[in-house]
């Protein structure tokens, strides 16, 4: 496809977002803001064990309180089989899903739903909980991904079997699928390489964050249809699930998406939908569950915690010659862990001809784990990267030079095998290399402060998947866009903006709508970075759908064949017979004698999806004593394909870069021997604050992927995957010592100098 | 004996009545029983700020605060903000910089840093990010939130 070189009207400038007004004044509506008639108020009892057999459930106290109307327990799901259904970004097991829901005979993780309550306020709901008998014994646990693999382990899910394994063992197992990424001959390349790095890394458990708890109301009517409205990334992924746990027809429920306050990955999945659902069933009447921040925390997200060995060698002239990378992801208690994803990604970057990638996925006893942000990249890229700063270091070359030189380009080979089309790595180790931030000096150590650069690259796949839009003509001559994705971050101003450029209206005659399941085609999930990209592309084609209409209208109204009437900047013009003109404001008033309003519309899945590279710089200052690292400077490159609208572009790289701060300084899921999570709140699970960030300079490296008419890439998922490492890099630099755990904490950082000094 | 306190307060200028249970707090009254859905819920623990509201001159989590505590206050939620037709300089200059994505944490925000101006109309970067400390955003990383608020000083200084 050969991609627009014109100039664009409407793309890459910067308008107010449509839905900005609604959002500063408090009258956006998420889905905690939902309130109905009659409603209803909903709680989750939650397991306090990590590991235990549910031996009995007694839930009559509860229900005798006043203003209870309804206990759920297990008992009320069907028993689904398992199965492997693709939804969004990660696969799905029925079976799974419905237990995590409500856990069936054993609890498997602290936080694990066991009952929920029904009642007429919150805090009779909340009451009501504490009087449900759960009568456990517990079982050993198991939470560290190392461990989970021995032989010995307790086990999760008895009847287990490892996937992908090489042979065939009819034994229990955590492991639920192993693979292997390999070509070349390993050996020969170790041989080849002047020197070999080698190290293990341990990264921890994760959470997305976002702001806002998951939340659902749901109303069941007697004629079996019920309505759901949820803060969702994903309407109809919502919708289908639901009808998947339940084993109910997709057709009977109308999901209405709420605004959404952040996901991340984390709001794909179903925690609360279809316990609304059922709750509305028994009591007749709207159920509204929110979960509380803990609750959050203890059964939602995270990503994995992970084990990861990289020994990469490298000859005199910088050139990788062999990379074995084993890595093993924590699943937490059901199989579904990102490592395949980690395994795809760890080497993107670079063309390698001998490389051996092991990933396993292994259950252990925490919340199952969800998407998150280009899901498996930046715990793979935290090893690999900081093992090639080192090879760098001991060749005695600029790292941003050793990252050229072994630099994935156009034809390069993909670790996964695949070749890759036109893609902009090299260009953003260039853009770093010129700006401002590595122009400058680095920063020197004084004064009890151990000051250091560092740098790292990333990569993300991104996805296509299925879009649908509809682009209708209004009778003044404006337009209205209609789309089934969710706007978590400015996507219904991209949509509205390429809508606009293609009608030749200015982006604020646009208006963007997100639609219900029932007033849209379906539409797949916001993740994977796709939003701008696929459903943009479906925006395109449906704006182009309703400009060929404009077309034949014009003609019916001038006598004209459809191929002598030209659309541009908002004019239909005759390219015959005089120079007849209308403008789309002119046109659109005529329409009624002209056949009728025009609706453009667009269904896709597009291929040409473009994946995406970053490469960031960063400088820290280390307190000596403390150990704690303060961010002096950070500056983030990124192919973005074509920025529509940049303001919004730079806000995903500048979002991501403080998510991956806090992954790579503070966060981490803190669990006691028992298996208890220590850490549920956000005093505790510290994400940065204004105060611990800087500003963040951004550079929008542009290459058009050629798989898109306006040559957009995805933009919100790679810039996450550099900062852990490339801040374990400048922190390498200011204090000397090669960081291999994260978070790299102030007490990791102190024992590090600590252990250097003595063995001085 | 009756289960609910009657409380009169002042809301966005307004006089304003209302019954709470004495266990409802502050943000539960506003969103729950006033039907003003503009203040969030994060985490009811006080740590993440998507609940502030300006209670008497002082930004306050409402959830920390109990309903029947606003006897009396003077409170002044985001839905009090835009004069009319015209927004605040605040909301403007969010629209203007990009300083949302996903908009949850945005109400919060411009309410600490209305807070903010109203006693130092001159902050500096660092006085906005202490004054801003309290509030989390998992979308932007702060950039464009306190660059906003930064134009939004200038401007309402008519600089």
């Amino acid at each position: 496809m050969e991609v627009q070189e014109h100039k664009f009207k409407v793309i890459g400038t910067r308008p107010i977002r449509h839905d900005g007004a609604d959002k500063v004044t408090g009258r956006a509506r998420y889905g905690a803001d939902i309130s109905l008639p009659g409603m209803l108020h909903g709680k989750v009892l939650r397991s306090p064990h990590a590991h235990a057999r549910i031996k009995s459930i007694d839930a009559s106290a509860a229900l005798a309180l006043p203003g209870v109307k309804a206990v759920l327990t297990s008992a009320d799901f069907p028993k689904l089989a398992a199965g492997v259904v693709q939804m969004g970004e990660l696969p799905m097991n029925p079976r799974y899903m419905s237990m995590n829901l409500m856990a069936q005979n054993k609890v498997l993780y602290d936080g694990h739903a066991v009952a929920a309550v029904a009642a007429t306020s919150p805090h009779i709901a909340e009451e009501a909980l504490k009087l449900i008998k759960v009568e456990y014994e517990p079982l050993p646990h198991v939470q560290n991904v190392v461990n989970a693999m021995k032989d010995d382990a307790p086990i999760l899910l008895p009847e287990l079997r490892t996937s992908g394994a090489p042979e065939k063992k009819d034994k229990e197992t955590n492991i639920a699928n192993q693979l292997r990424f390999a070509r070349g001959d390993l050996e020969a390349g170790f041989k080849a390489a002047e020197v070999i790095v080698e190290r293990e890394f341990d990264t921890s458990m994760v959470h997305q964050g976002y702001i806002e708890p998951h939340n659902a109301v749901a109303q069941y009517n007697p004629d079996g249809q019920t309505v759901i409205w949820t803060s969702t990334q994903g309407a109809f992924t919502a919708r289908d699930q639901c009808a998947l746990a339940l084993d109910i027809p997709a057709g009977s429920i109308k999901v209405v998406p709420a605004e959404i306050g952040g996901g991340f990955g984390g709001k794909i999945g179903l925690y609360l939908e279809p316990l609304a659902l059922l709750l509305s069933k028994k009591t007749g009447k709207p159920v509204k569950l929110v979960m509380s921040r803990g609750d959050v925390l203890r059964a939602t997200g995270p990503t994995s915690g992970s084990h990861i060995r990289v020994k990469m060698g490298a000859n005199k002239a910088g050139k990788i010659t062999a990379a074995q990378i084993w890595m093993a992801y924590e699943a937490g208690a059901f199989p579904g862990s990102p490592v395949g994803a980690g395994c795809m990604t760890v080497l993107a970057p670079y063309d390698l001809e001998n490389l051996q990638i092991d990933g396993f996925d292994v259950v252990v006893n925490k919340p199952k784990t969800a998407a998150y942000r280009a899901p498996g990249a930046t715990n793979a890229a935290m090893g690999a990267e900081t093992v090639i700063d080192e090879l760098a270091e001991k060749l005695g070359i600029d790292p941003l030079e050793f990252r050229r030189i072994n630099g994935a380009k156009e034809g390069t080979a993909q670790p996964a095998g695949p070749k890759y089309q036109r893609i902009g790595f090299l260009e953003t180790i260039e853009a770093i290399k010129n700006s401002p931030h590595y122009q400058s000096p680095a920063p020197k150590s004084g004064n009890g402060k151990l000051r250091g650069r560092g740098v790292a690259s990333g990569f993300w796949f991104n996805a296509g998947f299925q879009s649908s839009a509809t682009v209708n003509i209004n009778t003044d001559g404006t337009a209205n866009v209609v789309t089934g994705s969710t706007d978590i971050g400015g996507t219904r101003a991209s949509c509205a903006m390429i809508a606009a450029e293609v009608l030749g209206l200015k982006a604020e005659e646009v208006h963007p709508v997100v639609a219900d399941t029932e007033s849209i085609g379906h539409t797949d999930m916001t993740g994977g970075s796709r939003v701008t990209f696929a459903t943009g592309y479906a925006v395109y084609e449906a704006a182009q759908d309703a400009v060929n209409q404009l077309k034949q209208r014009a003609a019916t109204l001038w006598k004209a064949k459809p191929e002598e009437v030209v659309y541009q900047d908002g004019v239909v013009s005759r390219t015959t017979n005089g120079n007849e003109s209308l403008t789309l404001k002119e046109l659109a008033g005529k329409l009624p004698r002209a056949g009728g309003p025009v609706t453009g519309r667009a269904s896709v899945n597009p291929r040409g999806v473009g994946p995406a590279f970053a490469t960031h710089v960063v400088d820290v200052e280390v307190d000596a004593e403390t150990g704690k690292v303060d961010i002096l400077r950070y500056t983030a490159t990124q192919d973005v394909g074509k920025a529509v609208h940049p303001s919004y572009v730079e806000g995903q790289m500048q979002g991501a870069v403080a998510q991956g701060v806090g992954w790579a300084l503070n966060e981490e899921y803190f669990y006691d021997e028992k298996g208890t999570l220590r850490n549920a709140g956000f005093l505790d699970y510290r994400m940065p604050t204004c105060l611990d960030l800087p500003m963040i300079e951004t550079i929008l490296v542009e290459v058009p992927n050629p798989g898109h008419p306006i040559g957009v890439r995805g933009v919100g998922e790679v810039p996450i995957v550099p900062p852990p490492a490339a801040l374990a890099n400048a922190i390498y630099r200011a204090v000397g010592v090669r960081m291999t755990e994260l978070p790299m904490s102030p007490a990791k950082v102190t024992k590090a100098i600590l252990e250097k000094t003595a063995k001085k | 004996m009756a289960s609910k306190v009657y409380v009169e307060t002042t809301l966005n200028g307004e006089a304003v009545e209302f019954l709470c249970e004495p266990r409802q707090s502050l943000l539960e009254v506003l969103r729950d029983v006033l039907g003003f859905t503009g203040t969030k819920e994060g985490c009811l623990t006080g740590d993440c700020g998507a609940c502030s509201v300006i209670m008497d001159g002082r930004v306050s989590c409402s959830c920390l605060v109990l309903g029947p505590e606003a006897q009396g206050k003077n409170i002044q939620t985001v839905e009090g903000l835009a004069q009319s037709d015209k927004l605040h300089p605040l909301q403007q200059k969010f629209l203007e910089h990009a300083a949302l994505q996903c908009g949850i944490c945005t109400p919060g925000f411009l309410v600490a840093a209305k807070a903010l101006l109203d006693r130092n109309p001159q902050p500096t970067e660092h006085d906005v990010r202490y004054a801003l400390a309290g509030n989390l955003c998992r979308c932007t990383g702060y950039d464009k939130i306190v660059r906003a608020v930064l134009d939004a000083a200038a401007v309402m200084q008519g600089r």
